[in-house]
């Protein structure tokens, strides 16, 4: 019972594939298995649903679907605006977006087929036979040539090979581009045309390192395959002619696709903020329409007022039903204040950032000589973005170091040697700080060293080193340079050429691979001689227990101190195996290859068991170079408050007397225990001192970068990071304990992670508490679901393909123009728009305002205060050009001091600019001139002889006096708002104000044959034949704008003023 | 060659535009600017806010209601509605010359003429003469659109319909016997309504063109009569009724009737005892309204208003307190920015 039981809860969540699609003879029924094609689709639309569908998804934002009801309110009801009005712009929108949409969609259709409609070989019934990517099956045998990507999840079947292993490289993947070894199937190299297998592998699952599964010969028994018999779908054949593989996962079900994360709309938070503030518009719209609709109806209700004698109803309106009235009242007044609300400030917004993001590919700042290429702006919508980051994520290699590795020095039996010059080897070497005497044995330990540089390692000779990790590549080009050459392998003998230009040969015996528990590898090889030697290189912690101790004081302290330096640090060791010695471990070792179950763990008994009793010669000194101005690039991103958080380990990052907290799996394993208890111990640690202990005082209030605090740098694994996700039922409390841990520390690496571990750290602290603004930064494939997930996504235009690139938001040349990017674009992007957006509400309250406060005048009837062209023309012309302009060149504070001042980031950070308290400031000031206006023109009123010959203003001449005011004021607000004035500021603003003088003469002085009413003829003109009115207009301005002008002066100048700035640069 | 040519195409164009490098003003509103500012804008205000107050205060105006709520009122017995064709007489005396050109107003409160559905209820083609709109006018009218028999009315509309009829005469009491001071009707609507925004159509005589048409059913006489004594003011471009056709801004609003500019009466009504004869037509109680007739003159600044006046004055004294304040509170902080 129990074994069925167990056999059936295993077969829901595991596939069966029967390789080749042959059924094992021994199995009576054959059920072909469905599964999923082998398509990638990563496209949004087709050409069938993309019309329905993308009018859906933009009548989702609440703009858009505001625009279309008011626009089938004014097509429906009577109201006192034409529908025009609100559909031309709407339809504008609405298309150019469509339009840009279906455009990029194209795109990721073209890459799709890119990839679908790739040929490759399938083995069909013994015959190889070619076909299109997406046609692959679960369970067809599928031929990989050298160079090649995988097209889907295989389980290696059999490999060119002689050792039955094949290299692979998942740059694309994990972005780790050393050569790795998968293993086949053992026993099944003979005969794949007839091979009938099943394979039982668990359902997918996007965790790159996770695989079980078994295989089961027919008749023979079952065997456990582990990730290392598994090639995954984006990885690419190296060093192997070619390998035949039974496809395991296809299409969307493979573990890139699962890594792949869709791309999504990214939304501004200023985005967010106009909605919100839409919101409280909106409802002040709504009670607006509210009051004036009750009010009318009450007003109604005296005796009298119903229905005076002069003002009769129609017919028609006497028969209608009363609430049917009320509502109809109701939306026309929406749509008679529904300009608070204007269209054109979602297309000016639009505009804005799509002419702004020009300026960042225009920027020769970014431009990189070396790839000939400059910025390139993915996405416009996030321009502003750039001035809010918080958090920054940036991948290592690549990214922020140039992933070539450089051998800086090493040491011999405590005596330093530093590499001087490549050119002047021999004398360079020779000069050391050891005493003559000991010269005759230094020079034997030298060579000694060399040797073991030479030969502990995995390097391959072709067309230069091709190693799995690039420091073996840098100690093997370090030990030329001092004259010892590995020539390469030979059968299985190691060539070197020392000194004297004599190729020296060795028989490799055994390799004890490097793994990151070990943190060390081995080989043990056979000199000319017969002498059997094991080398050993790894940390320094992994060797120090393995040899003596006297050899270890000697070295240590050149270790700890390049270490200190930012050098990644290897000690070697080595000793001299006896025969018998020799004999007992390749015993061991053998066997523990052979062995069917817990294979590696066998293996690590039998390494650890032969890594004993060395002798330390030395240790070695390689720098992983960091990219040009990384650092400072780091520090000012730093100093502007932002946290970076970093997948690699880049020394530098880290301040001295930065207190670094590990957890690792070498930190979880130390402790022998289970790891999930060792967590819990060592999370509540850290947790105590890095947020409890000492009192985190926000430094914002001092901003100074050096307090007095003590700096926590944070460091975690992949492994570790996923236990930390999905250990138990309480990983919700690791995941909050390790959360806070993270935010109290200034420097987060993490290491070794999967695409979607990435994505989720992101996720993460995007998600926690006040949703901070995250920006991811990298270059590879590997960054795509990191770059994909953060708010905002930077590729590298880097070495790692375009990938990176392609999915980014913005894509730099260099790490270090992204202190430009953020500092100087963004924080200039993020002032423009929200003095955009702020403007833009105010503009309109104060437009709308005296409407609204006519309507008390007028008999709550829907009267416009203003003429419908006026009404039009607002938005559209009079007062657009000076803020798109504004938002396009204004600089409050010039670049160079934005760059040289980091700090100043902090001052518009967290949305400072669009909170609220802004917001209610703006409206009160909107409130505030909207008041004014309409009363100030209404006291005048209250005698309309305003002219010397005694005639009477009427109520066109009202609005008309209301609008010149309100159309002065707003655009000399933002005149005295404006800190940059170019020649186009002055063009647009005073343009802008002498259009409006052309527009309304033109206007009123035609008698235009397409319009009924001609009721703005000549009352502009006749306005300014009155003295009051101009004296009124003056007056009205000036005192609208005095309180603005009092705040300007009282308060100080916030940013040393740009032109002191330079004096003091010279 | 290649390399260059790449390098063209791919560097971008190092201009002051495209680096955000345009020479540009950055203006520093700095204490010595400013301070001076505010006292000369100030000083400059005060100075207009009294030319203003003197000037309003200088103008007189006579108001006088003849709703004829007040039982006491001469107007009072013509308050009822159903009573047609009743004059009543409103006397009032003047002690010292009342300085001419003097403008006669009439006003009305609580009267809407600045109601959607009102001001929208005429038809502009039509009273631009166009004879198309005589026989069909626009439906906007509704319901002065056309008559119980279908006939259209002309001129249409709510707005032509409601036309203020009272008519006024304006007696001085000398020595017992009645003198009648002469209006001026001439120049009360503007000159662009009166000669070109309102035209009569081109027919002669007039009366032709309103055949088939019926006047509005409130008024007493169709348009072509509305002044026979003056072809140049009859018909649409009558200038009452385009003073009546300018609507008013506010509910409680006022209208030129006529000017007194010829005669003895040129330079002002001298001091004496007046007689106003008032035709009352035109219904006000229904609704609440008031009607008024204001007697006033005008200067350089229009009718007489006291806000403009004071509200530069307290404006004008603001800027100079205000720039009194700021010289304190620089002199506090010692000009920081005036280095």
């Amino acid at each position: 019972y129990l074994h069925c039981f167990g056999r059936d809860e295993r077969r829901v969540d595991s596939r069966t594939i029967y390789v080749g699609h042959r059924p094992c003879p021994a199995t009576d029924t054959f059920i072909p298995p469905k599964f999923c094609d082998n398509r990638i689709v990563s496209s949004k639309y087709t050409v069938w649903n993309f019309l329905p569908k993308n009018l859906f998804e933009q009548f989702r934002r609440i703009a858009n679907f505001y625009f279309l009801i008011i626009f089938l309110v004014q097509v429906i009801v009577d109201t006192p605006t034409s529908p025009v009005t609100s559909g031309l712009p709407l339809f504008f929108v609405i298309t150019v977006t469509a339009i840009k949409q279906g455009y990029e969609d194209w795109l990721r259709h073209k890459a799709d087929n890119e990839v679908n409609k790739y040929l490759v070989t399938v083995l069909e019934d013994g015959r190889r036979a070619r076909k299109e990517s997406e046609k692959i099956k679960v369970g067809d045998v599928v031929e990989v040539v050298e160079d090649e990507t995988f097209p889907c999840d295989l389980i290696l079947l059999q490999s060119s090979r002689e050792d039955e292993t094949c290299f692979v490289t998942t740059a694309s993947l994990d972005g780790e581009s050393n050569h790795k070894t998968h293993y086949t199937v053992p026993d099944t190299e003979k005969g794949l045309e007839s091979l009938s297998a099943t394979v039982e592998c668990e359902q997918p699952q996007p965790d790159l390192y996770k695989f079980v599964t078994f295989f089961s010969l027919c008749v023979v028994s079952l065997r456990s395959l582990g990730p290392e018999n598994l090639l995954l779908k984006g990885a690419t054949l190296k060093n192997t002619q070619k390998i035949y593989g039974v496809a395991v996962y296809s299409g969307m079900e493979t573990k890139m696709a699962l890594n792949y994360q869709g791309k999504s709309q990214k939304r501004s938070v200023v985005e967010k903020s106009i909605n919100a503030f839409l919101l409280v518009y909106l409802c002040i719209l709504v009670s607006k329409a509210l009051v004036c609709t009750t009010l009318k109806y009450v007003w109604q209700s005296q005796p009298g007022q119903e229905e005076p004698w002069y003002n009769q109803k129609t017919q028609k309106e006497k028969d209608a039903n009363l609430y049917l009235n009320m509502f109809t009242d109701f939306l026309s007044f929406m749509v008679l204040f529904n300009f608070i609300i204007p269209v054109s400030m979602y297309v000016t917004v639009e505009m804005q950032k799509f002419l702004g993001s020009f300026f960042i590919s225009w920027d020769k700042d970014f431009f990189d000589p070396e790839i000939q290429e400059g910025a390139l702006v993915n996405t416009s919508d996030l321009n502003e973005e750039l001035g809010q980051v918080e958090y920054v994520f940036t991948d290592k290699t690549g990214t922020l170091t140039q992933n070539s590795m450089e051998f800086i020095e090493c040491c011999i039996d405590g005596f330093q040697y530093k590499n001087r010059d490549s050119s002047t080897e021999l004398d360079g070497f020779c000069v050391t700080d050891g005493p003559v005497s000991m010269l005759q044995q230094k020079a034997g330990r030298e060579e000694l060293f060399l040797r073991a540089l030479c030969l502990c390692h995995t390097v391959q000779v072709k067309e230069g080193f091709i190693a799995s990790s690039p420091d073996e590549v840098a100690l093997v080009k370090g030990a030329m340079k001092y004259g010892f050459t590995f020539l390469g392998m030979e059968s299985k003998n190691m060539r070197v050429m020392n000194r004297d230009k004599d190729v020296e040969t060795y028989e490799l015996l055994h390799v004890l691979n490097f793994d990151p528990v070990r943190r060390r590898m081995s080989v043990i090889v056979r000199s000319k001689c017969g002498d059997i030697m094991l080398f050993c290189k790894g940390a320094d912690s992994s060797i120090f227990p393995r040899v003596r101790q006297e050899e270890v004081d000697r070295i240590s302290m050149h270790v700890e101190r390049n270490a200190t330096e930012g050098y990644r640090t290897l000690c070697v060791a080595y000793k001299l195996l006896s025969s018998e010695e020799y004999a007992q471990a390749d015993a061991g070792l053998r066997e523990a290859r052979l062995a069917l179950d817990d294979r590696e763990e066998k293996l690590m008994a039998v390494y650890n068991q032969v890594e004993t009793g060395m002798s330390l010669i030395g240790a070695t000194a390689v720098e992983d170079r960091l990219q040009e101005e990384a650092a400072e690039t780091m520090e000012a991103l730093q100093r502007a408050g932002m946290k970076v958080w970093s997948t690699c380990y880049a020394c530098r990052l880290f301040q001295r007397g930065t207190e670094l907290l590990e957890l690792t799996v070498r930190t979880l394993e130390d402790g022998g225990r289970r790891r999930e208890e060792r967590l819990h111990e060592v999370l509540l640690d850290y947790h105590k001192r890095a947020v409890q202990d000492p009192p985190p005082v926000k430094t914002r209030v001092t901003r100074s970068w050096t307090s007095a605090k003590q700096d926590y740098g944070f460091i975690i694994d992949g492994a570790t990071l996923s236990l930390v996700f999905n250990s138990s039922p309480d990983s919700s409390h690791y995941k909050s304990l390790f959360l806070q841990i993270c935010q109290n520390c200034t420097t987060v690496l993490c290491c070794r992670m999967a695409p979607l571990q990435k994505a989720q750290i992101v996720n993460m602290v995007k998600n926690s508490k006040g949703s901070p603004i995250t920006l991811s930064i990298g270059d590879g494939a590997n960054d795509v679901s990191m770059i994909l997930e953060a708010h905002i996504g930077i590729g590298i235009k880097g070495k790692e393909g375009r990938q990176a690139v392609r999915n980014s938001d913005y894509a730099i040349p260099k790490l270090k123009h992204l202190k430009k990017l953020l500092l100087g674009h963004g924080h200039l992007y993020y002032v423009r728009i929200a003095h955009l957006v702020q403007y833009f509400f105010y503009k309109n309250l104060c437009f709308i305002l005296p409407q609204f406060l006519y309507q008390f005048f007028c008999g709550s009837s829907q009267q416009p205060l203003y003429d419908a062209a006026y009404l039009t023309m607002y938005n559209i012309c009079f007062t657009s050009m000076p803020i798109l302009a504004y938002s396009l060149l204004e600089q409050h504070i010039c670049m160079e001091v934005l760059m040289s001042n980091a700090t100043l980031y902090r001052d518009v950070a967290k949305n400072a600019m669009l909170r609220w308290s802004p917001f209610l400031y703006w409206t009160l000031l909107g409130v505030y001139q909207g008041l004014l206006f309409f009363f100030g023109v209404r006291f005048l009123f209250s005698n309309p002889a305003l002219q010397d010959n005694g005639q009477v203003f009427g109520n066109w001449s009202y609005g008309t006096i209301v609008f010149t005011v309100l159309v002065f004021t707003v655009t000399l607000k933002l005149a005295m708002d404006t800190r940059h004035w170019t020649w186009i500021n002055h063009f647009v603003i005073w343009g802008s104000l002498a259009f409006y003088m052309f527009f309304s003469f033109f206007w009123g002085g035609i008698i235009w044959p397409f319009l009924r009413q001609q009721r703005l003829y000549f009352v502009f003109a006749n306005m300014l034949r009155s003295v009051s009115a101009w004296l009124v207009i003056i007056l009205l301005i000036l005192l609208s704008l005095l309180p603005e002008i009092l705040l300007l002066v009282l308060r100080k100048p916030r940013w040393p003023h740009s032109r002191q700035v330079r004096y003091t640069h010279i | 060659m290649m390399k260059e040519e790449l390098e063209t195409t791919n560097r971008p164009d190092n201009t002051a535009f495209t680096q955000q490098r345009l020479p540009a003003w950055q203006p520093m509103l700095s204490a010595g600017i400013v301070i001076p500012g505010f006292v000369l804008i100030g000083l400059a205000f005060i100075g207009i806010g009294v030319a203003l107050f003197i000037t309003s205060q200088n103008i007189t105006v006579l108001e006088k209601d003849y709703t004829g709520v007040e039982t006491t009122s001469d107007c009072y017995k013509c308050s009822n509605p159903s009573d047609k064709n009743c004059t009543c007489k409103l006397e009032f005396s003047l002690s010292t010359l009342f300085e001419g050109p003097v403008f006669f107003y009439y006003g009305l409160s609580n009267y809407f003429q600045s109601q959607r559905s009102y001001g929208a209820s005429k038809d502009e083609y039509q009273l631009s003469g166009d004879l198309d709109y005589f026989k069909t006018p626009i439906s906007a009218c509704s319901p002065y659109q056309y008559d119980a028999n279908q006939n259209p009315i002309v001129p249409c509309g709510s707005l032509a319909n409601s036309m203020f009829n009272d008519t006024f005469k304006l007696y001085q009491i000398v020595n017992g016997t009645k003198k009648l001071v002469p209006f001026d009707g001439k120049g009360i609507a503007w000159w662009t309504d009166y000669n070109i925004k309102y035209r009569n159509p081109s027919v002669t005589p007039l009366k032709n063109a309103f055949n088939g048409t019926v006047k509005p059913s409130f008024w007493s006489k169709p348009a072509y009569e509305l002044d026979t004594s003056d072809p140049s003011n009859n018909g649409f471009v009558n200038q009452d009724f385009l003073v009546w056709m300018r609507r008013a801004a506010l509910p409680d609003f006022r209208k030129l009737y006529r000017r007194i500019t010829e005669g003895d009466y040129a330079r002002g009504l001298p001091a004496g005892n007046y007689s106003l004869e008032i035709a009352y037509n035109y219904p006000v109680l229904s609704f609440g309204g008031r009607k008024k007739v204001v007697f006033s003159n005008v200067s350089w600044m229009g009718g007489k208003n006291q806000f403009l006046g004071i509200a530069y004055l307290v404006v004008g004294s603001l800027c100079v307190v205000m720039s009194m304040v700021m010289l304190i509170v620089y002199a506090k902080f010692k000009f920081p920015e005036d280095d």
